[in-house]
């Protein structure tokens, strides 16, 4: 009777598999479920187009304020008139009507807003996969007790909540912001995770590592957790955009980072206060950078829904 | 670790008995929408260190149920089996449950049903350890097959990770795969079934259990690797001493492997005895059912005899005997009387066949005589 050692056959103790399964040993390579991942996700090009984007904002966060910080006083005084510079006169993308450049208030707002992204995204992502573990994992009363309080916060109107919270707690400081951001954010995720754990707990699996004699809490968080990373990834991603985009929208409406503090936000915010016929440039190269970063982001979620997707096996 | 929830006298003349697992009346019913499912209804068997059970008996008979029931593996609600511990019973479920005393699971004298959590914990995969049906869905796919095996040396004999992969990489070959070091970085998508059913058997011996408990071990697989991991199991079973519970529907396994049977029957033990007592003559009509319904040679261009019908709707349970719709030998009080096993005698058939009937004090069976089959 033939041996191969690939098809899980016979006991080592026949020596007859030579040749053919040294072979077989250099072909097999082990990847992990991240490593299948990346492999997909790179055959993405708009998700790769997308996080170099996405990448370079980042990196604009980190050194733009270096190279260009933002210096009130340190403006230019011949103005033009109160329209400011165009782009054509003052590189790159002209000035407001202080004479403060546009791209200095760009790259500055990058590191506020895009620190509010991430932060706003690691504080619901927590509360949500916490909340949406225990409901799922442990279900009865406390699963009743989160998801009622889940249809709660979905319930008020989030726009509101968003704006009188800033208005109330905010006081234009920023860690405030992130927070208020972060809690009003995660009842989805925890929704999210809830469904994923209801399925995932009644896996074999589950019951295998019960039987092994796992405890709760490690089955929960280790064994199942890693299966349900997939689309908790893709939401946390989506979540950065969304944190953005919301900051951007209650700054303008002056109910969010004080006037003093440069993001996307505000700069739009300043721009839309003195708008005047034909100075396109201080709202459009803000508003620019935040729908790029929003785009680059959705990009990035959908190549990792894909890439992330057990079904989607190639 | 206290004993302090267990009684002390009867479990440990128990132990002392010879027993490493003994389940006294064990009774799993679950609460669903529609009623009560006595998906287990006084089952009661024994296993000795070192010997080997097999649990035989159609689908949805309990085989399973009562393999999950040992290790402790339903949560309560929805599931509910009698213990002196339990005091929050629903209404319908006691009412169910009849006047049934508590059930007891004995394993090395001590009731699994009344340990701890924590005490539980400490025994499965430790002292019992579980062989499940699924080996494409029983391991976790994230995870390599070593930090799997590894996992609970880890939990159960306090090695260092080290230490423990060196140990899951020995169960490894000792089940009989090829380069356990590189296997054991890989995770089970590379594998196959047959190969994922060896790691499955690995993690269970990893910890030298007492008592394995294999579920339909070979059922997933093709023909082939059944025969090998049947063997598998049989040795590592020579080698480790452990006693083994094995549950099948496969009357060929049965009779490759085990030395004592328990036949169920829609929650119920209908008939006991050693492997060749109940193979070559089986007593209940429903273990000489399920022998006829195999095939066998010399049997070609004949009918192969089936056990008419299907196992009774949970919620309506036949009155009186629970295979009379579909035994050949029905006769008067199979329909009005329930056979219990533990009130039979011949002891090891619960049977009117057998038994001396209320109302009919002469069965119409006995050892040295059976009727002509009834005309269907």
């Amino acid at each position: 009777m033939a041996t191969d050692p690939l098809t899980g056959g016979l006991a080592p103790t026949n020596e007859a598999a030579t040749p053919p399964s040294a072979d077989f040993e250099v072909a097999l390579e082990s990847l992990n479920q991240w490593q299948l991942a990346w492999r997909r996700f790179k055959r993405h090009r708009m998700a790769l187009v997308g996080t170099v984007t996405f990448g370079f904002m980042i990196v604009l966060a980190i050194v733009g304020p270096i190279i260009w910080p933002y210096n009130p006083l340190g403006v230019r005084s011949d103005l033009p008139g109160s329209q400011g510079f165009s782009p054509a006169q003052m590189f790159p993308f002209g000035s407001d009507g202080a004479g403060r450049s546009v791209w200095v208030l760009v790259a500055n707002g990058a590191r506020l807003s895009i620190l509010i992204g991430l932060s706003t995204m690691f504080i619901s992502v927590t509360i949500g996969t916490v909340v949406g573990v225990i409901a799922g994992y442990f279900g009865g009363r406390l699963d009743g007790f989160l998801m009622r309080l889940v249809d709660l916060f979905l319930s008020i109107p989030f726009l509101f909540v968003v704006l009188v919270a800033a208005r109330f707690f905010g006081g234009g400081e920023l860690l405030p912001l992130i927070i208020i951001f972060g809690v009003l954010f995660w009842p989805g995720l925890a929704r999210l995770v809830r469904a994923l754990f209801l399925t995932l707990r009644e896996q074999e699996f589950v019951l295998a590592a019960r039987a092994v004699g796992v405890g709760d809490m490690r089955i929960a968080f280790r064994h199942i957790l890693p299966n349900a990373m997939g689309p908790i990834v893709v939401t946390a991603t989506l979540t950065v955009a969304q944190a953005i985009l919301t900051e951007a929208f209650v700054s303008y409406l002056n109910f969010g980072l004080k006037a003093q503090d440069i993001s996307w936000g505000n700069a739009l915010a300043d721009a839309q206060s003195r708008m005047s016929v034909g100075n396109w440039w201080w709202p459009f190269f803000p508003g620019i950078f935040i729908a790029l970063t929003v785009i680059a982001i959705n990009f990035m979620g959908d190549g990792l829904r894909d890439a992330l997707d057990p079904r989607s096996r190639e | 670790m206290t004993v302090s929830a267990v009684a002390p006298s009867p479990q440990s003349t128990v132990s002392d008995s010879g027993y490493l697992l003994e389940v006294r009346d064990l009774r799993t019913y679950f609460k669903v929408m529609d009623g009560i499912v006595k998906a287990v209804d006084g089952v009661s068997f024994a296993i000795k260190p070192g010997e080997t059970l097999g649990v035989v008996g159609e689908s949805g008979c309990g085989k399973s149920v009562t393999a999950l029931s040992i290790m402790r593996l339903h949560d309560t609600p929805p599931t509910w089996i009698p213990t002196t511990k339990i005091t929050d019973m629903p209404p319908d479920v006691t009412a169910a449950m009849g006047d049934a005393g508590p059930s007891q699971i004995l394993f090395r004298g001590r009731d699994m049903l009344t340990l701890s959590n924590e005490e539980v914990r400490h025994l499965r995969g430790n002292d019992i350890a579980m062989i499940f049906q699924e080996p494409m869905s029983s391991l976790n796919p994230v995870f390599t097959i070593g930090d799997q095996i590894s996992e609970a040396v880890v939990l159960h004999k306090k090695l260092s990770r080290k230490a423990a992969m060196e140990r899951a990489i020995e169960s490894l070959s000792a089940v009989g795969i090829n380069n356990p070091e590189r296997r054991v970085k890989q995770y089970p998508h590379e594998m196959s079934g047959g190969m994922r059913q060896r790691v499955m058997i690995a993690m269970a011996l990893s910890c030298d259990p007492q008592l394995i408990i294999a579920d339909e071990p070979t059922t997933a697989l093709d023909v082939t690797i059944q025969a090998q991991i049947l063997e598998l199991i049989r040795k590592v079973q020579d080698d480790t001493g452990a006693a083994l519970m094995l549950i099948t529907h496969d009357l060929g396994v049965v009779a490759e492997t085990v030395q004592n049977v328990v036949v169920m029957y829609a929650g119920r033990v209908v008939e006991s005895g050693t492997v060749d007592e109940v193979l070559l003559s089986p007593k209940h009509p429903y273990t000489e059912g399920l022998l006829t319904s195999m095939p066998s040679r010399g049997m070609r261009g004949q009918r192969l005899n089936v056990i008419k019908g299907t196992v009774p709707n949970p919620f309506n349970m036949p009155k009186g005997c629970n295979f009379t719709p579909r035994c050949p030998y029905a006769f008067g009080p199979c329909r009005e009387y329930d056979p219990r096993i533990e009130d039979a005698n011949p002891p090891d058939v619960a049977c009117w066949l057998w038994t001396p009937a209320p109302g009919s004090p002469v069965p119409p069976r006995t050892r040295t005589q059976r009727p002509e089959r009834q005309p269907s």
